[in-house]
This record gives C-alpha cells, structure tokens and sequence, in this order.
C-alpha cells in the first residue's frame, strides 16, 4: 500500500539527518581541500596541502598514538570486562540487578565521573591525601594529567560498553557444555580456553568494537585528565577549530578519523554480512 | 568472584567518593563533618543558575523535536525500510562527538553567511536534536518491532484512516516505549559537552560546559556538589526510562 | 444475479517473484467461498488485494461491478478476519467491537451491536480484555467485531489453523451456521482441504498463482482436472493413467463379476481401528493404497488378490 503518511514521517527525521550529518561532512570534505585565511576563516586556493600535513611525522605520529592508546584501553576492558561478564552470566537470579548495577553508573554524567577521578588522583586528591596521610610519600605523587590518567579514564568509562555484549554472548551459552566438556575430561582451565572463549568471540567482537571507536575519537578523557600533556586526534581536532583556528586542517583530520572509523565498521559488517542497527 | 567485586568497586568507588565529599563541611580532601553549604553556594552562584536553566530549556526543546520526529520516523521505518536513513542513524550513532561537534560548528558558519544568525542557544538545540534522534529511533523502532502488524491493518479494514490507525492503536501500546526514549534523550541532550562548547557561541553557557572550566582550572567543593545533584538527576531519569522500556 | 466479487486477471509481481500470475474469479453473493491451495500458490495474496492492503500490479477488482482496486482499506465495504485476529490488546471486547462504527453514524449501528453480541454469545465477556480471552473467543470477537460494520465480504484468513484440534470440529459447525444465518459472502483461505471440502459453497484450488480448479467440493474431490488437484484433495492411487481414490479402490480375492479387475499382491495390511489400509502391488509394478472395511475380511502380506474398481470412480485428468 503506498503511504503518503509515510513519507511525511519520515521527513522531519530526515530533515534532521542531512542537517547533521549530510551537509556538515559535505562541508567538512570541501574545507579539508581549502586553505586557511589570514584570520582564520577558509578561503581558496583549492590544495592538498592539509592531507600532506597529516602526513607530517608529528600529526601522523598522533593518530598513531590515538590508535595505540585506544588498543590498550580496550585491551585493558577485555582483561578486566571478561571475568566481570562471566560472573554476572553465571549470578543465577540476582543477575538482572546486578547486571543494573554494573550499568548504572554508566547512564550519569561523563563530565561528572572523568571529574571523579581528577578529585581523586590530582595533587590535593583523594588518593594523595590518603597516602600523605599514612606516611606511604613524602610528597604528593603526579597520578594526574599523564598517560596512565587518560587510559585508566577510558577505561573507566567504557567498561559497561565490554561488559554487555560479553555478557550478552555469555549467558547465552548452554550451561550443559561445560559439564559436557568435563564429561570428556576436561579440566576448568581448558574447558574455559576450548569451550568458553571462542564461543564468546562474536560477544568480544562487538566489546572490541564499542570499545574502540569512542575511544579512538575520545575528547573530554584525553583532555581533562591528561591536561595539555597528552594530545590525540579529539584534542587536535579540537585545537584546530578553537585556538589555532586552522579549520581546513582540522577537517582533514576529522575526515581521517571518520575515515578510519568506518573502515573497521565495514570491516565488521562485512563480516557479520548484516546491518548494524 | 573476588575480582568481580573489585571490579563493581571500581566502578562505583570514584562517584561514591565524590558524592561523600560533596557533603564535606571542610574545603579539601580532609573530612571535616557533614554539611550542605557546597550545595547552597551552588544554588546561590548566578551564573551556574543560568547555566542549569539553560541545560535544562535545551533539553526539553531538544527532547520534544527529537522524540516527535523520533517516532514518527520508527513508525514509518516500521511499515517500510529505507536503507538511506538506517545509514545515516548509523553514521550519527558511530561519529566521534568531537567530528559532529565541527561539522555542525562548519555547517552553521557557512550558512550564518546568508543571514545575520549567530551561534546561540537555537543552534544548541538544533544540534542537541540531531544527536539524540537516532536513539529515540532505536529504542522506538525496537518496541515497534515487537508489535503486530496486523493490529494497523484490522483497525484500517475497520474504516480506520493510516493516521487513525496510528493514533488509536499504535501509539497507546508504544507510549511507555516514547516516554523511555524521551527520557533517554534528555540525559543525553543534558549531560553534553563537546558539541555543546563547540556550537554554543560566546554568549550562550550549558551547565556542563560551567561545570568543565571549573574542573580545568582545578575543581572546588562546589563542582562536587553540582556534580552529585547532576548524578541524582541523570540517574533518576534513566532508571525510570528503563523502567518504562520493558513491556508489561 | 450476476458476480458479486469479480477478480478479473489479477496480477501481483513482487521483486523477485510473481504471486499471482492473472486470477480470475466470480464469487457470488451469500457464497461461502474457499481459496485452496499450498504455501506460496498466492491465496491469502489474493486475499489481501481484496482487502485492500496491497494493490494489484494488474488486473481488477469488481464489488457489485465498482471498482474496489485503487481505493485504500477504509473505504472498502469489505471486513477481515486475521488469522491471529489481531484483536487491539489495550481496548476491552466490547470496545473492541465498536471500534469501527465510529466511522458510520445512526442507531442501526448500535442495533447492530447487540445483535453480534448476541449472535456469537459475548454477553457476558464485554467488559473484558483480549488478553484474558481463550482462542475461541477471541476469534468471536473478531468476527463480531467485522460483522457489526455488515460488510459487503467477510474475509477470513486460516479461520481454523489457530485453534487446538478438538475445537476446530465444533468451531466449523458453528462457522457455516453463522455464515447461513448472516447471509454474508464469506471468502476464506486456507491450505487444509479438509477445512475447505466441509465448509465451503464452491472452492477454488490455487497453484502457483492461478487457479488449477473451481468447482464444488463434491467436483474437486470426485473429478479432479489435474493430477495436482486430485493428490492435493486427498490420496489417490495412479493405475495406467486412471486414478482412484482408496476408498473407491477395491480389493478381493477374486475378480468381481462386471467390473474390471488387476492381479495383485498385498505388500501390506494395516489395521487402523475402524478400516484397513491394504497396501498392493499391481502386476506392472503400481503400488495401490485401499481402504478396506474392516467387515470385508482380512490380508496378509504376499497374498495375491485382484484390485477392481467401479467405471464411475474413475479419475481421468487432462494431462
């Protein structure tokens, strides 16, 4: 049956989608071949300049980092996400609550809790207060605005991301297979490596890649926790459209970082051989 | 087990110990008895106010525009795919904030060119509707899908219009899931940063982006108060907009 | 009186597939009329274009000779019976059943209301809601639910296939009587021809999206037109071109004076309470299945017997 109606709803939410999403990377591709103006706007002539600066060993050298930092912080979920999941998939009835429990703190505030642990780990900080106090140092320790801050922060906030789908993957597993795998002789070792794990694997699949991608693109983490030490490419990109005002590089970049994105994503999807949503 | 406890630890310790020490008559990280004047200095700082109302008129504007059109688009996506517009949810739902928060800050520059428009609360929340579409989408789409199709037809082969049929039908059975996807809109539109700071202009200032220059020259008491409340409040919402996703 | 529902060369093609390939039918008015087939021969397509929720890549649809193709759902006189019965969940029967008079106005709608109620015994349920119904009732509800609106055509989708099976003896009584006492055309589509033989005026066997036969039951079952007909009505067995229904398929220890008759040999006799499956190879290699009263003796395997049969039974299909 033709729709008419059907078409009218869909409009607005279209409407909004080539808003912000159409147009805007539309823009952002054109800028990325534009030239910086004398104060900062975007001007002829047309060049590849911005994408040969990507390619400077300092920029590209960030976008390397960005990508090493996000592998160690997703790393660093799987490690601790994995026997979190395996727990709550093995909880019996209080699964449910406990599995509200692990995502709860999820759904507040990300300023607020990247702000938590900068009370916590800055100079005059929770955890420096406490060990001035006991005597552990004599004098304050930088566990702020460094590396380890940024990804212990990222860790932090995407951990429920790892946990989900693990335990989604999980808890859909038969509990018979393990007795069947200790039937066959089996120890719980090798019943964990052979049987558990790879039918796990679509579950660490999708944590991998939860993880990864918002981390790759971080901003508010790298920024409030690694102060102006630690620069990625959410920090760079924002740096271009704010103070240093060079909107076609930071086009490029942000191009490059989509571009990047998406790769894994069809890399994903090609896989799975179905669509995301 | 025991790894798994430290893990839910971890999890909870940093807000918990925030939250504590919002209540801390002393200044530093030394407790000192409780007390609530954190909150009261927060309540009388005027430009915290402002920002707070800001948030909150920017979320409820934001919140209405997306659910409305939010709905409606999973209700037609519900009687129809169309690829185009599953890939451009999908494409707002993986795009880095900081790569939206520029490409909205570029898209408004060049069109601010045609007229005398500036950055402003009205670019917020155009932006602020943008970013939250795709999850009333989901979450809409999500419950449609659990639905029969057959319950539209019979209401139309009994004299009911498309648009009747919706109203009378669909719509009752799918308000939890609406009122769930408007409240997870809300905290979402709420708790922004990036895109906020960046479309937001000179004059115009959110609760977060408050809440961020205090915590980038160092934090106080006061930010630790805000921040709870915020939690309370964010919390608050989701839990109810979980309450409210799963089916009778 | 001419057709009362008209399907003229109708055609529906989906990417991919064709559903129906040019049906033309004439149902007449007050019919009790059943669309036969198996799963993909396009009958509850059909059922859906007269309806109203698809339309018809080619073709057209006439009621009482006016074009009904063309016109959304609403504005059809035509009411449908789901087979889940998609009875609306937050809305009480009795509300249920008035959900489409809000769309007609005058107190005969009102009269109308009770005399369905009544009808299909819903008195005392009204106040309640789909969820705390049984199957049968909430297919009375959903029939009363398109009887009040006295539609020109009931349409019923596998009226039977949702019900336990004990049910669905009582339920096809209680069906044809109501179609009698309302006097409605009703068109159902199903792929049991047991429901099919027993409930309707005439069927329509549907393969493939065409129509292989029309015919009353007594004309399907009896004289198939085609070897799909005939297989798809019931069992039959294919002796040198001639077709034979167990039941009419013969077995004696001798020839039976008068009637033509094969050699045989019984492969295998089963007792099924109330008669006898004899399996029996013809001499040639044709394997027959009779049913045989159980009052007509017993066989054992590798007993030769003779299979005979009446001219009258013959099936003779045109292929």
């Amino acid at each position: 049956m033709k729709s008419r109606l059907r078409t009218l709803a869909l409009a607005p939410a279209a409407a909004l989608l080539a808003a912000s999403v159409g147009f805007p990377f539309v823009i952002l591709a054109a800028y990325a071949f534009l030239s910086r103006g004398a104060y900062g706007g975007v001007m002829p002539p047309w060049t590849l300049e911005n994408w040969q600066r990507l390619a400077d060993p300092l920029y590209a050298g960030i976008l390397a980092r960005s990508f090493v930092v996000a592998a160690v912080s997703t790393a660093l979920c799987l490690v601790a996400g994995f026997p979190l999941a395996l727990f709550l998939a093995r909880a019996g009835r209080r699964k449910n609550l406990l599995l509200a429990l692990v995502m709860l703190p999820f759904w507040t505030s990300l300023l607020v809790r990247t702000y938590a642990w900068m009370f916590l780990l800055r100079d005059t900080g929770l955890v420096n207060t406490i060990l001035l106090r006991a005597g552990l140092t004599s004098e304050p320790l930088p566990l702020l605005y460094n590396w380890g801050a940024v990804v212990l922060g990222l860790v932090y906030a995407h951990l429920p991301f790892m946990v989900l789908p693990l335990y989604a993957a999980l808890e859909r597993q038969e509990p018979h297979l393990l007795e069947a795998a200790a039937d066959l002789g089996a120890g719980e070792w090798q019943a964990f490596w052979r049987v558990t794990l790879p039918l796990a694997a679509p579950g660490i699949r999708a944590g991998v890649l939860l993880v990864f991608i918002p981390c790759l693109g971080a901003f508010l983490i790298p920024d409030l926790l690694g102060g102006g030490k630690t620069i990625l490419a959410g920090t760079l990109i924002q740096n271009q459209f704010t103070a240093s005002r060079d909107w076609p590089f930071g086009s490029a970049v942000s191009l490059a970082l989509m571009a990047a994105v998406l790769v894994l994503l069809w890399l994903e999807v090609r896989r799975r051989k179905e669509p995301l949503l | 087990m025991p790894g798994a406890l430290l893990a839910l630890f971890f999890l909870h310790a940093p807000l918990l110990v925030l939250a504590l020490f919002s209540f801390n008559a002393g200044r530093f990280t030394v407790w000192e008895g409780f007390s609530l004047r954190w909150y009261a200095e927060a309540w009388q700082d005027a430009r915290l106010v402002e920002a707070a109302g800001n948030s909150l008129l920017i979320a409820a504007a934001a919140t209405a525009a997306a659910t409305a059109a939010g709905t409606l688009c999973a209700w037609g996506l519900w009687k129809r795919e169309s690829r185009v517009l599953m890939l451009g949810m999908s494409l707002s739902l993986v795009t880095p904030e900081i790569v939206t928060g520029v490409a909205l800050l570029a898209l408004f520059q060049w069109l601010f060119r045609f007229g005398g428009f500036r950055l402003g609360l009205h670019t917020v929340i155009l932006a602020h509707a943008s970013f939250c579409l795709a999850f009333v989408v989901l979450v809409v789409l999500a419950r449609l899908r659990t639905m029969d199709a057959a319950l539209e037809e019979a209401a139309m082969d009994l004299g009911a219009t498309e648009w009747q049929a919706f109203r009378r039908v669909t719509l009752p059975n799918l308000l939890p899931a609406v009122l769930s996807a408007a409240l997870l809109a809300f905290t979402i539109s709420f708790d922004d940063y990036v895109i906020t700071s960046l479309v937001a202009g000179v004059d115009t200032e959110t609760l977060p982006m408050v809440l961020y220059a205090m915590a980038r020259r160092g934090g106080s008491p006061v930010v630790n108060a805000i921040s709870t409340a915020v939690v309370f409040l964010l919390g608050a919402g989701i839990l109810a907009a979980e309450a409210l996703r799963k089916p009778e | 009186m001419g057709a009362h529902l008209e399907l003229r060369n109708l055609v529906k093609e989906y990417p991919g597939h064709t559903a129906l390939a040019g049906l033309s039918l004439e149902i007449r008015e007050g019919e009790f009329f059943a669309l036969l087939g198996p799963s993909g021969c396009g009958k509850t397509t059909t059922l859906r274009l007269i309806a109203g929720f698809e339309q018809p890549t080619g073709g057209e649809i006439l009621l009482r000779g006016a074009r009904l193709d063309g016109l959304p759902p609403w504005q059809r006189n035509v009411s449908t019976v789901f087979q889940s019965y998609a009875l609306f969940p937050h809305l009480t029967v009795r509300e249920n059943i008035e959900f489409g008079l809000r769309y007609r106005n005058g107190p005969a709608a009102r009269r109308a209301v009770e005399e369905c109620v009544e009808m299909l015994g819903l008195g005392d349920k009204l106040g309640r809601f789909p969820r705390q119904l049984s199957g049968g009732e909430k297919q009375r509800v959903a029939l009363a639910r398109s009887l009040v609106l006295r539609p020109d055509v009931l349409l019923l989708d596998e009226p039977l296939s949702a019900l336990d099976p004990n049910l669905r003896k009582q339920v096809r009584v209680e069906l044809r009587a109501l179609q009698r006492r309302v006097g409605i055309t009703f068109v159902f589509v199903t792929h049991d021809k047991e429901e099919a033989l027993s409930l309707a005026d005439r069927i329509a066997l549907l393969r493939g999206g065409r129509c292989e036969q029309l015919g009353t039951p007594q004309e399907l079952y009896l004289r198939p037109r085609t070897r799909f007909a005939a297989s798809f009505l019931g069992p039959v067995n294919w002796i040198g071109g001639v077709g034979l229904r167990p039941e009419a398929t013969l077995v004696r220890p001798a020839p039976p004076a008068g009637l033509p008759a094969l050699p045989a040999r019984v492969r295998a006799a089963l007792f099924l309470g109330n008669c006898l499956h004899v399996e029996a190879e013809v001499e040639g290699g044709a394997r027959v299945l009779a049913e045989v009263s159980r009052f007509d003796g017993t066989y054992e395997p590798g007993q030769p017997v003779y299979v005979s049969w009446r001219p009258e039974d013959e099936i003779r299909v045109r292929e």
